[in-house]
C-alpha cells in the first residue's frame, strides 16, 4: 500500500534538517514579535496614524483642500477663547458623570434580576440587549420622534394622565434638551452593563454566597462583602470603556440635536465635527478632539492601575 | 463585424471631439453620435436625496441612460442626505479620491474653492445661450476671476399659509400682510385662535438660515460693514430686530420651534397645527401628491387650502435667502473633461427642461430664461416662486463676500442662535453681542 510506504522509519532517522525562518522562529524573542505583528499592524494602521494625523493637524492651520503651515498651539488657544467649546467641555464632563452612574446603578441592577432564575431568562436576557444592538441613529431618531414637541408620545401620555397641561419642550429648552440626550444615553447604554455585570456575576462561585448565608450575612451584607468585591474588577473594565465611549459621543446629540438649541448639547465630537467638517477647518477640529486626549488618557490610567491593584491583592 | 480602418476610427472620433470641444451640444446633437474617449468613461456624480423624488428617479431612469447613448459617460448617480454631504467632501477631498462631480449647496464653492475646477468655460457658455446667470450665483459660486461650479439650481423658501385659517382671521389672500407689524398682527389673532405659525430656531440648516437672515436684513441689521471685512452686527438695527423676533416667538408661534429640524414643520403644517411657515415648495407637492392623506378639519383636501408669499417687509426692505445648488467639478478628479461635458449636457434646454419640468416648480432654474419656462403657468399656487432668481441678492456675510468666513457664520449657526438665545431669556442686548464676538472670532 502506497500510503504505508510513504511513511518510513527512515523518516524520522536523524534530526530534520531546519531553515533559518524555523531557526529563527525557535527563538521566543523572534516568535512573540511575529505573533504579535498583526495585532501592531492593526493598531498602527487605524490606532496610531490616526492619532499621530490628528495631532499634526491639531498645530497647523490646515483647512479642507488646502495644506496648511505650522502655527504651534495658535488652534488650542483660540479653543480655550472659545464660548461654545467651554459649553463642550462642561456638557461633555456633565453628560459622562451622569450618565455612567445611571448606567452603572441600573446596569447593575438590572444584572443581580436577570442572574436569577426565572421563567423565560434566555428570552429576556436576550431582550433587553435590544436598545444595544439597534443601530443608534436608528433608535435615536424614534427617540427624535417622541421627544418631538408637537407629536411627543411622552407629552401626548403626561397630558392623558393628567400630569401636565401644556406641551413640553423637551430638545427646545436648553436644560430638558441635555437630560433628554442624557436619558437616551443611559437607555442606550444599561444593556451593555447588565450584560458584562451579568458575565462577571456568573463567575462568582455559588458556594460562597453559601457560605456567607450559613455565617448569617443578609442579602444586603452578602452583596457588599462578597459580590461586589467580586465584581469590582469587571466593573471597572465595563466602566473604563463606558466612560471612553460616553465622552467621545457623537451619534445621539448630532441626530437629536445638532447640538443645539443654541449650542446648549454640543458634546467635543459635535462641536469638532461642526468646526472641521461644516467648516472645513479641519485643525480647529482636529484641536477639538484633541481636547478630550488629555482626560481619556488620565481616566485609563488611574482605571487601569486600580484594576491592577485589585488584581495583585 | 465590418472592419474599422485607423483613418475611419480617427474621423468618427474626430466627429464627437470635436463636436464636443467646438460645437458643444448642439455639435454633439447634430454629428448624433456621442465624443468618443478612449475607454467608455465612467463618472461618479454625487447628489442631495431630492425633496421631489420624481426628479431622481427621472435622473437615474432617464437622462443617466440618455448620457450614456449622446456622450458615452456612464452616470453613476448617488444620492444622500444633504446634511452628509459635506462630510463626504471633506473626506473626498483630503484622500484626493471621490465623486467627480459634487451638488453644493449653498456657498459651499467658497468653502472648497482650492478643490475645485475652474469651470468658467462651461458656465459662460450656458449663461450666454440662456439669457445669463441670476446674480446670487456670481455671490456664491464665484471668486471674483472664475467660476467655482456649474450653476444648477435655486430652492428658496417662501411663506406656506393656510388659506382658510388666515382668511377667517380677516387676511383673505389678496390682503396678506406684507410687513412685519402686519403679519405679527395676523399670527397674534391666529395663535389665539390655535393656529400659530411654525419657524425653526434649531440647528438645521435650511429652513434657520432662510428665515433668520431675511429677518436681520429687513431691519437693516448686517454681518460686515461696507469696507467688506468689519464685523458690524452689534447695531440699534439688530438689537430691534431681536427685540421684534422675541415678541413675535411669543405671540405668534409654535415655541416647540426651537428644536425644529428642517421637516419639523412640513410635519406639523401638513397635520394641521400651524398656519404659516417659511419652506420650500415641498409641503404643498406633498399635500398634492397625496391629497387624500393631507386633509383641512373640514375634510377638504390640504392642497386647496394652500397658498405661497413672500416673507413681509420690514423698515429695512423685503429679502429671501434662497438655497442655490451648484455642481462643483473636483480637483482630484481624473475625468475632468468628461465632467465638464457632462454638466454642459446637463445644463443644456433639453435636458435640464425635462429635469425642472419634474420639479413642478419647487426649484428656480439658473439661468433667466428658466422664468419663461411652461412650468411656472401650470399651477397658480407655485407661481411665487417664479421669480426667486430675480429677487435673491444677498447671502450670508452681507455686506461683504459670502466666502469661508460668511460660511463659517452660517455653519455655527452664529445668527440663528443670537436669535434663539434671546428666545430663550438672555437680554436681545446680550445675545446681539455674543453673536458679534462670535462673528468678530470667525472674522478675525
Amino acid at each position: 500500500m502506497a500510503t504505508f510506504e510513504a511513511v518510513t522509519p527512515r523518516a524520522y532517522a536523524g534530526t530534520p534538517p531546519r531553515g533559518p525562518i524555523t531557526r529563527l522562529l525557535e527563538d521566543e524573542r523572534w516568535l512573540a514579535s511575529v505573533l504579535l505583528m498583526p495585532t501592531i499592524v492593526l493598531l498602527g494602521l487605524f490606532i496610531a496614524y490616526p492619532f499621530v494625523k490628528g495631532v499634526l493637524l491639531a498645530v497647523t492651520d490646515t483647512k479642507v483642500g488646502i495644506p496648511g503651515s505650522f502655527v504651534g498651539f495658535a488652534n488650542f488657544e483660540k479653543l480655550w477663547h472659545d464660548d461654545i467649546f467651554r459649553v463642550a467641555v462642561y456638557n461633555t464632563f456633565l453628560y459622562t458623570f451622569v450618565t455612567t452612574i445611571f448606567k452603572l446603578v441600573l446596569g447593575l441592577w438590572l444584572a443581580l434580576l436577570l442572574n436569577r432564575h426565572f421563567h423565560g431568562k434566555a428570552f429576556v436576557r436576550a431582550f433587553i440587549l435590544l436598545p444595544f444592538i439597534i443601530p443608534t441613529v436608528l433608535s435615536t431618531f424614534a427617540w427624535k420622534w417622541m421627544f418631538d414637541p408637537t407629536f411627543s408620545v411622552i407629552n401626548w401620555l403626561l397630558f392623558h394622565l393628567g400630569l401636565i397641561t401644556g406641551r413640553i419642550n423637551w430638545l427646545g429648552d436648553p436644560d430638558l434638551a441635555i437630560i433628554s440626550v442624557m436619558v437616551v444615553n443611559v437607555w442606550r447604554g444599561v444593556p451593555f452593563y447588565a450584560i458584562s455585570l451579568l458575565a462577571g456575576l456568573q463567575t462568582i462561585s455559588p458556594e460562597l454566597h453559601e457560605a456567607a448565608a450559613i455565617d448569617g450575612a443578609r442579602a444586603w451584607q452578602r452583596f457588599r462583602h462578597v459580590t461586589w468585591p467580586l465584581l469590582l474588577p469587571v466593573t471597572m473594565v465595563v466602566v473604563l470603556f463606558s466612560v471612553i465611549q460616553t465622552f467621545a459621543d457623537f451619534q445621539l446629540v448630532y441626530v437629536l440635536t445638532g447640538g443645539g438649541p443654541a449650542n446648549h448639547t454640543h458634546l467635543f465630537a459635535t462641536y469638532a465635527y461642526q468646526i472641521g467638517v461644516g467648516t472645513g477647518l479641519l485643525s480647529e477640529g482636529a484641536a477639538v478632539s484633541l481636547a478630550i486626549f488629555p482626560v481619556l488618557l488620565l481616566v485609563v490610567i488611574i482605571q487601569l492601575v486600580y484594576i491592577r491593584r485589585v488584581e495583585t491583592v | 463585424m465590418p472592419r474599422v480602418t485607423r483613418r475611419r476610427f480617427l474621423q468618427s472620433s474626430g466627429a464627437g471631439v470635436a463636436a464636443a470641444q467646438t460645437g458643444g451640444i448642439a455639435g454633439i446633437l447634430a454629428t448624433g453620435q456621442a465624443p468618443a474617449y478612449a475607454q467608455q468613461t465612467t463618472l461618479h456624480w454625487l447628489r442631495w436625496n431630492d425633496f421631489v423624488p420624481a426628479s431622481d428617479q427621472l435622473l437615474k431612469t432617464k437622462i443617466a441612460p440618455q448620457c450614456e447613448k449622446d456622450l458615452g459617460i456612464k452616470l453613476n448617480i448617488e444620492g444622500i442626505n444633504a446634511n452628509d454631504i459635506q462630510a463626504r467632501i471633506t473626506s473626498s477631498v483630503q484622500s484626493g479620491t471621490g465623486p467627480d462631480i459634487i451638488l453644493g449647496l449653498s456657498n459651499w464653492p467658497q468653502l472648497y474653492a482650492d478643490s475645485v475646477v475652474d469651470v468658467s468655460d462651461v458656465t459662460e457658455e450656458i449663461g450666454k445661450a440662456q439669457g445669463g446667470h441670476w446674480d446670487l450665483f456670481k455671490i456664491v459660486a464665484h471668486d471674483g476671476k472664475k467660476w467655482l461650479g456649474v450653476p444648477w439650481t435655486i430652492v428658496a423658501g417662501l411663506l406656506t399659509n393656510r388659506k382658510s385659517w388666515f382668511a377667517e382671521a380677516g387676511y383673505p389672500e389678496d390682503k396678506f400682510p406684507d410687513t412685519w407689524d402686519d403679519y405679527r398682527a395676523a399670527g397674534k389673532k391666529l395663535k389665539a385662535a390655535g393656529h400659530p405659525f411654525g419657524q425653526t430656531a434649531g440647528h438645521t440648516f435650511g429652513d434657520a438660515p432662510s428665515f433668520w437672515y431675511p429677518f436681520l436684513w429687513s431691519f437693516g441689521g448686517r454681518e460686515v460693514a461696507d469696507d467688506k471685512k468689519t464685523v458690524a452686527l452689534n447695531s440699534k438695527e439688530t438689537i430691534e430686530s431681536v427685540k421684534y423676533a422675541v415678541a413675535f416667538w411669543k405671540e405668534c408661534c409654535d415655541e416647540g420651534g426651537l428644536s425644529w429640524d428642517d421637516s419639523s414643520n412640513n410635519r406639523a403644517f401638513l397635520a394641521g397645527t400651524i398656519s404659516s411657515t417659511n419652506n420650500g415648495a415641498s409641503i404643498y407637492i406633498e399635500s398634492k401628491r397625496k391629497p387624500d392623506s393631507y386633509q383641512t378639519d373640514k375634510g377638504k383636501p390640504m392642497k386647496d387650502d394652500i397658498f405661497h408669499t413672500r416673507l413681509p417687509k420690514g423698515p429695512a426692505g423685503q429679502f429671501i435667502y434662497p438655497t442655490p445648488f451648484t455642481h462643483m467639478v473636483m480637483g482630484y478628479s481624473k475625468n475632468q473633461k468628461a465632467a465638464k461635458d457632462v454638466l454642459r449636457w446637463a445644463s443644456s434646454k433639453p435636458i435640464f427642461g425635462e429635469w425642472f419640468t419634474s420639479q413642478q416648480g419647487f426649484c428656480t432654474g439658473p439661468t433667466k430664461d428658466w422664468e419663461k419656462d411652461p412650468v411656472w403657468s401650470a399651477d397658480p399656487i407655485m407661481l411665487p416662486f417664479k421669480t426667486v432668481g430675480e429677487i435673491s441678492n444677498r447671502y450670508a456675510g452681507h455686506a461683504g463676500p459670502s466666502g469661508r468666513a460668511a460660511a463659517e457664520g452660517v455653519t455655527k449657526y452664529v445668527i440663528t442662535d443670537m436669535y434663539a438665545k434671546a428666545i430663550q431669556g438672555m437680554a436681545p442686548e446680550e445675545a446681539v453681542k455674543w453673536a458679534h464676538g462670535e462673528l468678530s472670532k470667525i472674522y478675525a
